[in-house]
């Protein structure tokens, strides 16, 4: 199969509907692109398997490799391993759900379309990027249309909220760009696979991998450089927040992972503790933070920071079955929160207000969004049958097989996090759902179709990765043991 | 040996019925949900009470032993080669005894509601969560693999949290709801962490596998976990206590029962079903299931043992003073798992001192049914009084004398009157006591004194004290009400004469108990004195509880009052978690981190107006920059020269 084939759908989307005339048209033109791609994910996944279980046992399957700019030794150099295709997947569904839910957007529906298109197909193409030159240039791509998308069709203090998420996302790929160019220098080569297999000098990696690691962090809502997360979110149109919490911030962890952890393990292991210290703060610190906000959007915001906390921890705890679940959970919580802004936006545009104060008792108005909202909640709050258990359970799992006795710590105190984040997100739920119905909202509408869609696209995904989650495990471990070949197991080391 | 694989049908029946009645119920199936819930649970019901008797009489025993077959397995989440996620079912005599307990009183539950919620607008959405319930405790109990039993045991309290907020129009069902799933998630966490160390150590989740390695002193897990400490105490004792936490918070054990009483704000035959025979004796189920590895350790023992028994003395002292009739009963769920689970805690392995563990087992069993009878009953009372408050009752054997009948029975078997099913478990709970620790006794002795005061308190103000005040408009309710009451009062008279001990114990070896006349002669007579001393203050209106309390001054208040913990509980989420710990939080982020970050941006501006000065646009200026740098460079040329 092709793999260009992912970046050239949505390009060639994003072009079309810059033909479209009016909302009508253009919105079918984003979804048909959407759809097809969506489509071309799970024959990618299809193909995949079945590559694997006939026995190809290479890191990476379907790659392509043109020489870019030869004399920099910049190449086009793509491929895919179980990781990316998760990420994938997850891109997918989630822009086809976030085109379902603008589907009435009237303001320059044009350029909004065309914005949504651009940003995922910078997603793609970072996710299937083995070169790290192509995956910068994807990654920028990727950061441009979300500045555009909040300050110009956002909410609230848009400009504000525009302008510290751009300027902290491009320090965040400076950063990136220094640890790059420590890599090249040492290297001379921007291929991932290639440069794994050198072996750079532990002092290089010590210099070079907090950049990359920390780059990537603030794409992640790594704590302390997640304030961009609140904000950014709350002011995003529905569809802008979807992107940034479900596609957007899991570029961040797939960073970290691919490019910081697998080109320099010796390093990650030196400076593991920093990352584990600072993913439970994230963790704890979130959740705290969630119980104490008022809006619905920033309840959203500050728990993704928490639940991101367990994909930065599931990294820094080196095992196999922490990373593991670090890749599950950016798939669980890019789902999770994907859906969960929907309904937040669903809310709002009826209600006219995210403020949990002014709502309440909506399941007896809105039966289908509420439940929406409830089963975001219950998996948000890793509830069995839905992602975010497994996800965090595998995290849980694989970070206590680290012998440290202040990394078990660090889980105890992940675990605790379950507790806390029960309560803020029954608080939400109670006032919001349940309760006594506001006299002004006894006559709202429920989901409309493209609601209904783009909610139901979502929750089979979490409840596919909840039920069965042994499928998307056999995927993800293929990617994860190239992955570990590389880091080593820590208990073994020890 | 028959095969005994098509056992996962039980659960995967109400499973199909929440799934059809969740998406389709509402719209489509609202007047037949009731039935089709029913239904489809009457085939488990059938499925579990053949499968008990294949079991129990025809080849569950092997060589003189109760076998423990793992019927089916299925890997649903491997973590490392040898630490996976197994849905599985297990068949023991506890699994299949609790499968026949749970599908029958649900059962009973699902017939009754059919009256109880008839004209409810979401009737589909409530038998939607009943089946869910139904599932997720079945999955509890064939569960064969530790993380099975915390995946279904999380699944038992989102439906617990989904029926107690049903009424969900209801500040206080919600609050109630919400109290529920927090106070039990708090406990589930110590729960996960007692999982991750015991399955640390013991290289596996399967609980066959850690059972045979744990119990084996010789085995390297074994020595691992016993022999590694923290803070002074074994790491083994850590595991345990922190899952028995996780039992406790199910099972509503001091000081973690707070969200039970409230939990009554649900529908009165989900109280019945939930927080009476099934989902709360979880807990007692959790700890029996790990049984072998528990009585490994003496100090857990001893802190189930006390934790029991004092969560059994401090609820039936509670339930004295309480006027809501739901309360009352939910008060003495908790005392009644007080007695189960000190039972387990001075139980031992193997034989005659196994005594206990059967003993809990059996009153497990007969519990189930005379208390979900006495719900069952409230509810019919509730039904057509509309108040919980016994204050609005009184007289009502008349207008009821079908429930009348079926709660006295309740009472007489939950008091332990003989030859009611409650006399024979508790026996054996106490004489299992009684050889154990005179302490213990003693107060499980006291204990059932008081049990049998406050039900007799309780059904003597509805059923007699004053004349019925006004006329109730309709009857006892639908015939689908009377049916199960009527069952379930019939076992709850005679469930104690099966040869329970020959079925379930501790080691799979059968026992022969007996009663001892002598024995049984205090504890009934103590039982007789206050059921007399409660028909006295309560069979007439009178004055002299009043008296009795205003004399008790203070220590009725608190009783009253619930001895405060759950305004322990509110200062320290309230006063202390919320505003000393998320509020610094919060402001933290909005003014420490957030600040730094814009205070970085104005820097930055500030520098950039700053050095945009430099670049004027006016060649006298880049004049002046560059000769004033050729001169510095000078300066500096001719110093470094020299």
């Amino acid at each position: 199969m092709n793999l260009s084939l992912l970046i050239i759908i949505p390009l060639l989307t994003a072009l079309l509907v810059l033909f479209g005339r009016g909302l009508k048209q253009v919105r079918v033109i984003s979804l048909a692109g959407a759809l097809l791609q969506l489509g071309i994910s799970v024959w990618l996944l299809l193909l995949y398997w079945q590559t694997r279980t006939s026995g190809n046992n290479e890191a990476m399957l379907f790659v392509q490799n043109h020489a870019w700019f030869a004399e920099l030794g910049i190449h086009y150099h793509i491929g895919v391993d179980g990781i990316s295709i998760a990420m994938i997947l997850l891109t997918a569904s989630v822009v086809v759900a976030g085109i379902l839910v603008s589907w009435n957007e009237t303001n320059m529906s044009k350029e909004f379309f065309f914005l949504l298109l651009l940003l995922s197909m910078g997603a793609y193409g970072f996710f299937i990027s083995l070169d790290l030159f192509t995956l910068f240039f994807f990654l920028e791509v990727a950061v441009i249309p979300k500045f555009l998308l909040i300050g110009v069709w956002g909410s609230g203090k848009k400009e504000y909220s525009a302008m510290k998420l751009a300027l902290m996302l491009m320090a965040g790929s400076a950063l990136v760009f220094v640890g790059m160019m420590g890599v090249y220098q040492q290297t001379h080569s921007f291929d991932i696979m290639a440069i794994a297999k050198m072996h750079i000098p532990l002092e290089v990696q010590k210099i070079f991998f907090p950049f990359a690691f920390l780059g990537f962090g603030i794409f992640a809502a790594l704590f302390p450089f997640h304030t961009w997360v609140p904000d950014g979110h709350a002011s995003a149109p529905t569809a802008a927040s979807m992107f940034l919490a479900g596609i957007s911030m899991k570029l961040g962890g797939y960073g970290c992972l691919r490019v910081a952890t697998f080109l320099m393990p010796d390093a990650a292991h030196a400076y593991s503790w920093i990352i584990i210290l600072l993913a439970t703060i994230a963790i704890i610190y979130g959740a705290f933070a969630t119980m104490m906000q008022t809006d619905l959007k920033y309840i959203n915001a500050y728990s993704s920071v928490s639940h991101c906390g367990f994909v930065i921890l599931g990294i820094g705890m080196l095992t196999e079955t922490s990373i593991n679940g670090a890749v599950l959970q950016m798939v669980s919580h890019g789902l999770m929160t994907a859906l969960f802004f929907a309904a937040i936006g669903m809310i709002y545009t009826r209600t006219h207000t995210r403020m949990v104060a002014q709502l309440g008792g909506l399941l007896k108005v809105m039966p289908f969004i509420s439940t929406v909202f409830v089963i975001a909640g219950l998996c948000s709050l890793g509830l069995p049958g839905f992602s975010g258990f497994v996800a965090e359970m595998t995290v849980f799992m694989g970070s206590w097989q680290n012998p440290n006795g202040w990394y078990r710590l660090a889980t105890i105190l992940a675990c605790a996090s379950i507790v806390v984040t029960a309560v803020y997100i029954l608080r939400a739920a109670g006032k919001t759902i349940m309760g006594p119905t506001g006299e002004t909202h006894q006559q709202l509408s429920d989901a409309s179709w493209n609601e209904k869609l783009a909610a139901g696209i979502l929750i089979v995904g979490i409840v596919l990765m909840g039920v069965a989650p042994f499928l998307i495990n056999q995927l993800i471990g293929t990617g994860v043991g190239t992955i570990m070949q590389q880091v080593g197991n820590v208990i073994t080391q020890k | 040996m028959s095969n005994y694989s098509y056992l996962y049908w039980i659960p995967l029946l109400p499973l199909a019925t929440f799934l059809v009645l969740g998406m389709f119920g509402r719209k489509y199936l609202s007047p037949i949900s009731g039935m089709l819930g029913t239904l489809s649970l009457a085939g488990s019901t059938l499925i579990s009470l053949f499968a008990a008797n294949q079991y129990f009489f025809v080849d569950g025993k092997m060589n003189g032993v109760y076998q423990k077959i793992t019927a089916f397995r299925f890997t649903w989440l491997t973590f490392s080669p040898n630490v996976s996620i197994d849905m599985s079912v297990i068949v023991d005599p506890i699994s299949v005894m609790m499968l026949v307990v749970v599908t029958f009183v649900s059962l009973m539950v699902h017939v009754f509601s059919l009256g109880y919620m008839k004209g409810e607008k979401r009737f589909a959405t409530y038998y939607a969560f009943l089946s869910l319930f139904t599932f997720s405790m079945l999955g509890l109990v064939l569960a064969g693999n530790i993380f099975q039993i915390y995946i279904f045991w999380e699944l038992v309290g989102v439906s617990s949290f989904l029926l107690i907020g049903f009424y969900f129009e209801k500040p206080s069902a919600v609050a109630a709801s919400k109290k529920a799933f927090i106070v039990t998630r708090f406990a589930d966490l110590g729960f996960l962490i007692g999982i991750l160390i015991l399955a640390f150590y013991g290289k596996t989740l399967d609980i066959g596998v850690l059972v045979e390695r744990l119990t084996s002193v010789q085995s390297p897990e074994y020595l691992g976990i016993a022999g590694a400490g923290f803070l002074g105490i074994s790491v083994l004792s850590w595991g345990l206590s922190l899952v028995f936490i996780g039992g406790a918070g199910k099972s509503a054990m001091f000081p973690l029962h707070i969200w039970l009483p409230d939990a009554m704000e649900g529908p009165t035959p989900v109280s019945a079903l939930i927080h009476a025979a099934t989902m709360v004796v979880a807990g007692v189920y959790l700890v029996a299931r790990l049984f072998p590895i528990f009585s490994m350790d003496v100090s857990v023992m001893h802190l189930i043992t006390y934790v029991g028994v004092f969560s059994a003395l401090f609820a039936a002292i509670i339930a004295c003073t309480q006027t809501d009739i739901k309360r009352v009963l939910a008060y003495s769920t908790m005392s009644q798992i007080g007695y189960m689970m000190f039972a387990l805690g001075i139980s031992h392995q193997t034989g005659e001192s196994g005594l206990g563990y059967m003993a809990s087992m059996f009153h497990l069993f007969t519990h189930a049914f005379f208390k979900s009878l006495l719900f069952l009953g409230a509810g019919a009372v509730i039904h057509l009084v509309h108040s919980n408050d016994m204050k609005d009752m009184g007289g009502l054997r008349k207008w009821m004398p079908i429930t009348h009948m079926a709660f006295l029975v309740g009472c007489l078997a939950i008091s332990g009157i003989p030859p009611f099913a409650g006399f024979f478990s508790k026996e054996e709970i106490l004489t299992a006591a009684f050889h154990n620790s005179p302490f213990v006794y003693g107060i499980a002795l006291f204990t059932a004194g008081l049990t049998a005061f406050y039900m007799f308190r309780l059904y003597f103000s509805i059923f007699w004290k004053k004349e019925a005040s006004h006329a109730y408009t309709h009857g006892e309710g639908t015939l689908t009400m009377k049916i199960p009451l009527v069952i379930l009062t019939i076992l709850a008279a005679g469930a104690g004469l099966l040869p329970f001990s020959r079925w379930v114990t501790a080691d799979g070896i059968s026992m022969e108990t007996h009663t001892d006349l002598l024995f049984s002669a205090i504890p009934v007579s103590f039982t007789a004195l206050a059921i007399l001393l409660a028909m006295y203050w309560y069979k007439n209106e009178n004055d002299k509880p009043a008296r009795f309390a205003s004399m008790a001054g203070g220590w009725y208040r608190a009783a009253h009052r619930k001895f405060y913990v759950d305004e322990i509980y509110l200062f320290v989420t309230g006063k202390i978690l919320f505003p000393l710990v998320g509020r610094p939080i919060a402001w933290f982020d909005k003014n420490i981190v957030d600040g730094c970050m814009n205070l970085l941006a104005t820097l930055t501006a500030r520098f950039s107006s700053l050095i945009k000065r430099w670049q004027s646009g006016s060649v006298q200026n880049y004049a002046l920059y560059f000769f004033g740098g050729i001169a510095a460079l000078a300066v500096l040329f001719i110093y470094l020269w020299k």
